[in-house]
């Protein structure tokens, strides 16, 4: 139904030999690009006029905010795919999805809460942005505690993949949430593509940081896919002569 | 570099926000990778009990 390269690519023991072959190569790009951005993150870029050194923390903080967002529709596209194509290697990339997605989250929530302090003076407000991000959280949590108490993995997939579609809605919530209502949380200041109001040398740092994680991602994906891979097909084959012919 | 580290009088809060996201990160990458590790040695032994058996 996907053609012949799609199926073969989707074989569980071809797409297990190319997360090996490629995820060394995406955790140095990663490991470069986190060195250039933190570099120029925390040296080049200029101190903000109006919120000083404090808002530095945009470095960590926003790609850690895109990425939680990003993660959570891959992992509901490749639910949908899992859903749809009965893809085993959809429903095992959706489920690796869910822990890194849920800590990027977590990471955007806390430094977040570390940059309100400074500058709001609070930790924490119930405000639309910041609400509808917690909500991304237990999306997350709730998926991941779907999976872990359902024993059977097809129907541990279908169960997610509805959760995670259903939870979709959230996302443009997150997005557009600083315009449609009134937050403490500031407005969006790269996406304004028509004007953006963040300075180039300010620009570039954030945008080698959201690489950065975005291959860390990749990275992660990669390893993640290849232990539920073992996982799934560890009564096949291959696996065997993999798990033996490593041992002599 | 003292002037550095003090970040204009935010340091604990840009240091610590740095400090946690490297916290978090390096357990994205151990965490996985032990499971891989683990699984792989169960399965081993799965094996080998098999073909003990046998």
């Amino acid at each position: 139904m996907l053609g012949p390269t799609i199926d073969k690519f989707a074989a569980p023991k071809n797409a297990y030999s190319v997360a090996c072959t490629l995820s060394p190569w995406f955790a140095w790009i990663s490991i470069l690009l986190f060195a250039g951005g933190v570099y120029g993150g925390l040296f080049y870029a200029p101190p903000d006029y109006d919120q000083g050194e404090a808002y530095r923390i945009l470095y960590v903080h926003v790609p850690a905010a895109w990425m939680s967002m990003f993660v959570y529709v891959v992992m509901a596209g490749a639910g949908a795919c899992g859903l749809i194509w009965k893809v085993k290697l959809m429903d095992a990339v959706a489920r690796s999805c869910a822990p890194l997605g849920a800590s990027f989250t977590l990471l955007a929530l806390i430094t977040g809460s570390i940059w309100g302090k400074p500058m709001w003076g609070t930790w924490w407000v119930w405000d639309a942005r910041l609400t509808s991000e917690l909500i991304l959280l237990f999306l997350y949590l709730g998926y991941m505690a779907l999976q872990s108490s359902i024993d059977d993995r097809r129907t541990a997939a279908r169960a997610g993949a509805i959760l995670a579609l259903v939870g979709v809605v959230n996302i443009p919530i997150i997005h557009f949430s600083v315009e449609w209502w009134n937050t403490l949380h500031q407005g969006p200041t790269v996406t304004k593509l028509d004007e953006p109001s963040i300075h180039v040398t300010m620009l570039i740092p954030l945008l080698i940081m959201s690489i950065a994680y975005t291959t860390f991602f990749i990275t992660m994906l990669m390893v993640r896919l290849r232990a539920e891979i073992l996982d799934q097909e560890r009564n096949t084959t291959w696996v065997r002569e993999l798990v033996l012919g490593g041992t002599d | 570099m003292n002037e550095f580290l003090h970040m204009g009088g935010y340091a604990a809060y840009v240091w610590s926000a740095y400090g946690i996201s490297l916290v978090i990160l390096i357990t994205n990458i151990i965490l996985p990778i032990r499971r891989e590790q683990a699984l792989l040695h169960d399965i081993k032994k799965k094996l080998q009990r098999e073909e003990h058996k046998s």
